[in-house]
């Protein structure tokens, strides 16, 4: 996957909520943009989010008049007794033309490569392939065309994914940050029922309470207290790995931190290693949030496109970015060594 | 494929000192288990039992008429791992329990088995890994009798079923160690301190609830799953194999009971209540089973004769 003599061109994949959001991603510079149905077919199935047909085809019409791609996550893992949803979902993304589907389920995989084999398949970041043996699987068994890979790789080890990967790699570049391998964490179903795989969102808002106290500000996931406030602190949701728990005699974040994956500053390195896309987080963000985080990645893509050598993050890509970030904070997450 | 169903030992998940897991293993092979999962499948680095140190206690189990399979690894990432998983992968000795979607690639045209990190959760899924010669398949812990009745009606009959009775809910698997991390040590120089952990390291609520375990990079229930009272709705699903996760203590005596309660008729309020006292902290849940938030309990209302 190493490029030399050509400079590689990373895509900016950006996400969508609504048609609002995928026109402002559009308009600012994406080079595809993702989205999913209204339905638990994919890993942001919350209320008010997502498209139905019309919407798709609307959106579509609007990004390929402009040069950009519509990719639609078909990512959760079906059972017996949706299978329906899945498979009517597969068919309407070949029906309107998407771009590319992203999906995880290896039953999703196979009814989609054998039934719409022009359809360009992704594995979905939910899929798991953390090493190039997972990733010969699926591409010998569905022909997917490109890999999201979990965000629980060094950059070492993206490196050596991508010497040996038959298909080109995406990989997350900003927002919120899974610690947990994805597509394998079952923490929220444990606690509320309902999992990234089977219902398409960790710890969902039906689950969550607010609940003021004497002692400070309450966040509970079905009834599990997961974190506690001071009245000067700034709360946040409770995603169940992301609380203040006790481990011995100490309570702290002992899992992970609120905070968002940021790797704005290895974008040098990640071209250097022939990525093939950046992804950005959060289908379930407003259009303003899209808006001003395409706005960055273009500039941060075009500018290391440029001139890799003397590529430095500007301090307001930074600003911008901190302020529309889980906890107002970054990380470089599992890409960096020592976070692990 | 009638009869009684075997019981099998999903593989150590925690990590214990080379002669605690010999001694373990000798219990074990005087134990009525039918199955015994080996191998370390959570992190590379716990190397205090080589591969042929989990050989010898392979040949011991099958000396004595257990099956052995060699489970692997969960979570693949390195280079190193990738070299290990695939001698592992080239032996023909026993069969392998794939943990991963890299085992599966590499162990295709063989026999073998998925394990509980593999996403088996529809009949599609399963039929696409019988054609590369799956024989036998775990029912991932997050699904329901409903999701496996639905494919126990769909499966060819020559696949054997498995379902995981008893244990802590194996839930998450990261890039960071929780274990090392709560010593403030980083992952590269975590001094093994999860050999002082042989059950795993509680992670409680700020109300002090006994909410999850840290194992290494692994997470699991603090509450141990128990289906003993699912007994008889498993058999009539046709489960061929009853799957314990071992604890660090009594795990001999856990077996003991399930292989009672499948052969002697034992009372299962009985064996549930002994079970109960079995358990490290944090008590017993089997809400996965009815479709229900993992960590919830289902008390037993009929105790079948």
């Amino acid at each position: 996957m190493n490029t030399t003599s050509n400079i590689n061109k990373m895509k900016l994949v950006c996400p969508a909520g609504n048609l609002p959001a995928l026109k402002v991603a559009v308009d600012n510079g994406a080079d595809a943009v993702y989205i999913g149905f209204k339905d638990d077919t994919n890993a942001r199935h919350f209320a008010g989010l997502n498209f139905n047909e019309k919407r798709s085809m609307v959106g579509i019409e609007y990004a390929h008049q402009r040069g950009c791609k519509v990719y639609l996550a078909i990512n959760t893992y079906p059972q017996a007794s949706g299978w329906i949803r899945w498979k009517q979902a597969v068919d309407l993304a070949a029906k309107l033309k998407f771009d590319a589907l992203i999906a995880a389920d290896i039953g999703v995989l196979d009814y989609a490569s054998s039934k719409y084999p022009d359809l360009r398949l992704h594995l979905s970041v939910q899929g798991s392939a953390t090493n190039v043996e997972s990733i010969r699987f699926f591409y010998e068994n569905f022909s997917i065309q490109r890999v999201v890979l979990p965000r629980v790789l060094s950059l070492k080890q993206v490196d050596q994914v991508s010497q040996s990967s038959p298909v080109p790699l995406e990989v997350f570049g900003f927002g919120s940050l899974c610690v947990m391998v994805e597509g394998r964490c079952l923490l929220s179903s444990y606690v509320t029922g309902q999992s990234p795989n089977t219902f398409g969102a960790c710890s969902p808002a039906s689950a969550v309470e607010w609940i003021k106290t004497e002692g400070g500000l309450q966040t509970r996931l079905n009834n599990i207290l997961i974190d506690q406030y001071d009245d000067d602190e700034p709360a946040a949701y409770p995603t169940l790995c992301k609380g203040r728990f006790k481990v011995g005699a100490d309570t702290f974040y002992a899992i992970e931190e609120p905070t968002s994956l940021n790797t704005i500053a290895l974008l040098p390195e990640l071209q250097a290693m022939g990525i093939a896309a950046i992804k950005i987080e959060g289908r379930q963000r407003s259009p303003a949030y899209v808006k001003q985080v395409t706005q960055v990645w273009r500039a941060a893509l075009d500018s290391c496109e440029k001139n890799s050598q003397n590529y430095v993050p500007q301090e307001q890509w930074m600003q911008t970015l901190h302020s529309v970030s889980e906890g107002r904070s970054t990380t470089l997450g599992a890409y960096h060594r020592p976070w692990q | 494929m009638n009869g009684i169903p075997k019981l099998s030992l999903a593989p150590v998940q925690y990590y214990w000192d080379k002669s605690t897991m010999f001694e373990f293993y000798k219990k074990i092979s005087k134990s009525q288990i039918d199955i015994v999962y080996l191998g370390e499948t959570v992190c590379s680095k716990r190397k205090l039992l080589r591969r042929n140190d989990w050989l010898d206690i392979a040949h011991q189990l099958q000396a004595v008429g257990k099956e052995v399979v060699l489970s692997s690894m969960t979570l693949i990432e390195a280079n190193s791992e990738i070299a290990a998983l695939k001698s592992l992968c080239k032996m023909n000795e026993f069969m392998v329990e794939a943990n991963d979607m890299s085992a599966v690639q590499l162990l295709q045209g063989k026999p073998f088995v998925t394990g509980p990190a593999i996403n088996v959760y529809n009949p599609l899924s399963l039929k696409m890994l019988v054609n590369l010669g799956l024989k036998r398949w775990v029912l991932p812990v997050e699904l329901s009798r409903e999701a496996l009745a639905d494919m126990q009606n769909s499966k060819p009959e020559d696949i054997e079923t498995e379902v995981m009775v008893y244990g802590r809910l194996p839930l998450a698997y990261s890039a960071r160690c929780f274990t090392a991390r709560s010593h403030n040590l980083p992952k590269d120089d975590c001094q093994y301190c999860c050999l002082d952990y042989p059950d795993g390291l509680l992670l409680s609520t700020q109300e002090k609830q006994k909410f999850l375990v840290l194992n290494g990079i692994q997470t699991q229930s603090a509450k141990t799953t128990n289906l003993i009272s699912a007994m008889e709705e498993l058999k009539d699903l046709k489960v061929n194999i009853f799957r314990i996760s071992p604890s660090f203590n009594h795990t001999p005596k856990i077996i003991d009971i399930f292989y009672r309660a499948l052969h002697d008729n034992y009372n299962i309020k009985k064996a549930n209540q002994e079970l109960q006292d079995l358990m490290p902290v944090g008590g017993s849940c089997n809400g996965y089973w009815y479709g229900e938030s993992g960590m919830d309990l289902h008390c037993l209302t009929e105790v079948p004769a």
